[in-house]
């Protein structure tokens, strides 16, 4: 290693940051301190890196189209299927007080499987197991309605997961793999949305990759997308071969990420690109 | 676990299935002296105009997602993650630009920069990918003529 080429890098990196900080008006960007030992000074929700209009869709009840999902769940919540006869409503009542700071808190322990279970796998084993139904699939639009709806009660609130005790293996697991390097482009998640959160790559401000907005609705997509596919994707362009989603590896992930913005309002459902 | 496990051959599996319909990939050598790949990877010139197309284009180099160039401001989408490559031929021998593309980790420690020419130790790349450098050696050299245009 050149001494030389390191001063030089160094000296244009900071050239380049200098120009960001003009650029992304980081000023602007509200975020939270975070607890002591945390990775990151201040914890900053991927809504402060969107455009202005974007960011007015999402404040929007009325314009937001997440809304559909959470009004599409409202009804589906009342609705009995399945060979016990029952919907949601017959054992949780009214969702605005039973289901409210749930989504805040997951992924959570399970003791019957002895796994962190997150809201998606929550929903499907009520189906399965207290109404007899069949699970939806992943990506479907029934499972992403609903986790929408069940994390939307939660709105406003603090991010709030459990990662000692039986978690922290998984905590651990999580954060490896999160600074691990991946795919032929040989990136990993710190490399952008640690190391470059606030840069500009491409179309789009790096964020934090922080996880409180999730069921996400995006523009690109035109629907609402659930945090696993979220990784997918990010592992998907980084050449890579994703892990499946709701796979333990993501759980882990899930896990491990939901720490990174501990303390963020939840915001689902948020606008995206 | 045993799922999991599961998962990783199924995984094997599908590897050796792509392995099966090409040739084996030999892991790319690179001949680095002093910091530096002073032989060319094709024995030949690259072509600066092709250099640029590479430069410019998501699916080969891509450059232009991390770097900013001046005279190609009319491009859409710069990016930010690396430094303005204005002037860095001036900056750098073209052995030693030949590195920096070729495997840049070589030189800066823990980059995000991808390496452009290796084809191995790397972890759960896309079938598709596997054993391939992203550019071929024409392309770097390509590049590389490119780059030594930038005064
Ligand atoms: C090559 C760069 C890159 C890598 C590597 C990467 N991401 Fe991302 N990620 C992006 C971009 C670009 C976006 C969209 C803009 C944004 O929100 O940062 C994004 C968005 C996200 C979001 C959505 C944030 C929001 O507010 O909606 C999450 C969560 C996320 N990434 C997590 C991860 C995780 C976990 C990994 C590792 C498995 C990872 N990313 C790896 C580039 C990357
Ligand atoms: C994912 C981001 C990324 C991509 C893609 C990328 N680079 Fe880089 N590049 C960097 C970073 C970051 C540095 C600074 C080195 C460091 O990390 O200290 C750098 C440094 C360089 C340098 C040295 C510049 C100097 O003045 O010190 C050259 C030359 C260069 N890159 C060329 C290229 C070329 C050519 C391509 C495409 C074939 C490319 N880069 C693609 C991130 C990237």
């Amino acid at each position: 290693m050149a001494p030389r080429y390191v001063g030089l890098a160094a000296a244009f990196v900071a050239a380049a940051s200098v120009a960001t900080v003009a650029f992304a008006q980081d000023a602007e960007r509200k975020g939270i301190a975070a607890p002591p030992g945390h990775v990151f000074k201040t914890i900053i929700s991927g809504y402060e890196f969107r455009s202005k209009e974007t960011r007015a869709l999402q404040d929007d009840d009325l314009e937001n189209p997440g809304f559909l999902a959470v009004e599409r769940a409202a009804d589906v919540w009342k609705k009995v299927e399945g060979a016990a006869g029952k919907s949601c409503m017959s054992c949780h009542e009214q969702a605005e007080t039973s289901m409210k700071g749930v989504g805040a808190a997951m992924p959570k322990w399970d003791d019957k499987l002895q796994k962190p279970v997150n809201l998606e796998q929550r929903i499907n084993i009520c189906r399965t197991e207290h109404m007899k139904a069949e699970p939806w699939k992943f990506k479907s639009q029934e499972l992403t309605d609903m986790t929408t709806f069940v994390r939307y009660q939660s709105h406003g609130m603090k991010v709030a997961v459990k990662t000692d005790g039986p978690m922290s293996p998984w905590f651990e697991r999580g954060k490896q793999i999160y600074y691990t390097r991946y795919g032929q482009l040989d990136l990993a998640c710190e490399s952008c949305h640690e190391r470059n959160n606030g840069k500009f790559m491409r179309a789009d401000f790096l964020s934090q990759g922080q996880t409180n907005g999730f069921p996400t609705y995006r523009l690109r997509d035109q629907r609402l997308v659930p945090l696993h596919e979220r990784f997918e994707g990010c592992m998907f362009d980084v050449r890579a071969e994703p892990f499946k989603p709701l796979s333990d590896e993501f759980l882990a992930l899930e896990l491990y990420v939901a720490w990174r913005g501990i303390g963020l309002p939840v915001e689902t459902p948020s606008v995206r690109n | 676990m045993r799922r999991s496990l599961a998962a990783a051959f199924a995984l094997c599996l599908s590897v050796g299935g792509a392995y099966a319909q090409e040739p084996v990939k030999e892991p790319i050598k690179l001949d680095v002296i002093n910091d530096s790949l002073p032989k060319s990877l094709t024995g030949t010139p690259g072509n600066a105009e092709a250099g640029k197309k590479v430069f410019l284009t998501r699916t080969l180099g891509n450059c232009l997602a991390c770097h900013q160039i001046t005279n190609l401001k009319s491009e859409e989408f710069h990016g930010e993650f690396g430094p303005s490559l204005d002037g860095v031929a001036g900056r750098y021998t073209e052995a030693q630009l030949r590195l920096i593309v070729a495997d840049p980790k070589r030189i800066f420690t823990n980059t995000v920069m991808p390496a452009f020419f290796k084809n191995d130790g790397l972890s759960r790349v896309r079938p598709e990918f596997v054993g391939k450098s992203i550019l071929t050696a024409a392309q770097v050299e390509d590049v590389i003529a490119f780059l030594k245009t930038l005064n």
